[in-house]
């Protein structure tokens, strides 16, 4: 239906309420297991929250260690969305709207990293990239080394969090299937004009989602870069690491910084679902 | 506007799945308590012990096991800090043996374990790929800039041996990486990821032909310790407790002994 369409329909209810906000029928057995799945995620967060020893809570998330490991985390989290975005959109595209044979078998592959433990994600990277890997020994011969380097962690939360990209615009491609896409191109649009103009404004919430899942996830990347990156302060040891290695001799400071890594993929996630919102509405 | 939905929940529908719900949870809560062992021999000796000790105490607990058919030892792996924070947190162990002394002596400050007694040494080990393409051959050799060296980060304890080795040869390393366990500098070694890393000399002898060893003199400044105690369990009877002091004695004996010295352990 098209936008004027549902203005009209929305002027018409007396309210004027978002849709979303009228109870339509939710069964109500619904509330009990509802709260209590919302506790069993909610919980474990309060009860690290009273084990942090806030009288020290800034000197603990601000050490030298601590502020290396949140930058790292950032810079990298936001490389590895932007490789997902860069490499995970066309995969999308083709896997939603591409025909061709095995693209079912493709589509299963491209779900591999999400089953796979990220340890042993680590290890493939490792003998593909690694300087004895399948690639990385003529990468070595050309003076390139990505063992031990911040592009092995890019590399690792790239790897892992790419399926939440590809899955969530897929999902979002299908279900607006390609009437506008075809409307377009039949008045003269260039693919590439459908595309930009059409296609991903339409899929924009899923995107958006897609988008925030991946930068969550190589936010709180750990297996496969200890595997594949290494740790070191600076380089390597992202905040999961970081959060580890403080485990071994300061619990608190550990725990300090499990709620900081919270708090930003808290912020993060709620700056973009507002935006988010208001992008669909438009 | 548009028809109201038909309400297809009922009060029926709701008790039905709050009944159902609750079927499932005593279900749960009746296998859990009704699984009661039959076949397992009467009493089990729980014993917590470092991760480097694996194939160690694995032989030793069989032996143990052959010379008791009626107990099974349950071995309890992990590092020595979360075993130290288990068994503070009230885990229930007999014999705790940790791969340093500092994580056993917070437990003896916490009056939960008897008398520890040191049972093996460990100390490090330059670990190079078989081909040894930086060809390493000394402490010295590390220090080359172009040599990826990969060490145990300081917090942890094969770290704290390493810088002390370090320091006490006067030298500075730059290592690519601080890992957080021996087994992943290893890992990064038989991996040809690294060309060198200090990991213990039982942790060369377990690795075989994956890793060569290149022992260094100045190694002696850090030779690491494992201690062994029997926990103190509140209402704990006299004869678990025996049998406790018995695998701590099995540990200690000749043929305890000799299955370390096997895997590269030093005699205390």
């Amino acid at each position: 239906m098209s936008a004027p369409a549902t203005r009209e329909r929305a002027a018409t209810t007396r309210t004027r309420r978002d849709p979303a906000e009228v109870p339509a029928g939710l069964p109500r057995w619904a509330y009990l297991p509802a709260v209590v799945g919302g506790l069993f995620v909610v919980l474990p967060l309060i009860a690290m929250g009273t084990r942090v020893d806030w009288s020290n809570y800034g000197a603990l998330v601000t050490s030298e260690s601590a502020r290396a490991a949140l930058v790292l985390s950032l810079q990298t989290a936001v490389a590895s969305t932007l490789l997902c975005l860069v490499l995970g959109i066309p995969m999308a595209l083709v896997l939603a709207r591409g025909r061709f044979p095995g693209q079912g078998l493709l589509r299963s592959l491209v779900l591999v990293p999400l089953v796979l433990p990220p340890v042993v994600g680590g290890v493939a990277l490792l003998s593909t990239f690694g300087r004895r890997g399948l690639l990385g020994e003529s990468m070595e011969v050309l003076g390139l080394q990505i063992a031990f380097s911040t592009t092995a962690v890019v590399l690792a939360q790239s790897f892992v969090a790419l399926p939440f990209l590809v899955v969530s615009l897929e999902g979002a491609l299908r279900t607006a299937g390609e009437r506008y896409d075809v409307v377009a191109a039949s008045l003269g649009a260039s693919p590439t004009t459908v595309l930009r103009r059409v296609t991903l404004p339409l899929v924009w919430p899923g995107l958006l989602s897609g988008t925030v899942l991946a930068f969550a996830r190589a936010l709180g990347e750990f297996g496969a870069t200890i595997t594949f990156a290494g740790s070191l302060q600076g380089v390597t040891r992202t905040l999961p690491l970081e959060v580890y290695l403080q485990r071994e001799t300061d619990p608190d400071a550990a725990v300090a910084l499990s709620l900081l890594l919270v708090a930003v993929a808290v912020v993060v996630i709620a700056a973009t679902h507002r935006r988010g919102a208001g992008g669909a509405v438009r | 506007m548009t028809t109201a939905l038909p309400r297809r929940t009922t009060r029926a529908t709701a008790a039905l799945a709050v009944a159902a719900s609750a079927a499932v949870v005593l279900t749960a809560c009746s296998t859990g308590t009704s699984a009661t062992p039959d076949d397992e021999p009467d009493t089990t000796l729980t014993v917590f012990a470092a991760a480097s000790l694996t194939e160690a105490f694995d032989e030793i607990a069989a032996d143990f096991e052959a010379d008791h058919p009626d107990v099974d030892v349950a071995l309890s792996l992990a590092g020595s800090s979360s075993l130290v924070a288990q068994i503070q947190q009230g885990a229930p162990a007999d014999v705790v043996a940790t791969a340093d002394t500092a994580t056993m002596d917070t437990l003896v400050a916490d009056d939960l374990v008897g008398t520890p007694q040191t049972f093996a040494t460990n100390t490090l080990e330059i670990a190079v790929p078989p081909d040894n393409p930086a060809d390493v051959t000394t402490l010295q050799d590390l220090t080359d800039p172009d040599v990826n060296v990969v060490v145990c980060a300081p917090e942890v304890p094969c770290g704290a041996a390493t810088t002390a080795v370090v320091d006490h040869a006067g030298l500075t390393l730059q290592p690519v990486s601080e890992e957080q366990s021996v087994t992943d500098v290893l890992g990064k070694v038989t991996a040809g990821e690294a060309d060198a890393g200090l990991v213990y000399v039982t942790d060369v002898a377990r690795a075989g032909d994956r890793v060569e060893g290149i022992a260094f003199d100045e190694s002696d400044a850090a030779v690491n310790t494992y201690p062994i105690a029997t926990v103190d369990r509140t209402g704990q009877n006299t004869d678990q407790a025996d049998l406790a002091q018995q695998f701590v004695d099995a540990v200690l004996s000749p043929g305890g002994q000799a299955v370390l010295a096997d895997l590269g352990f030093a005699a205390p």
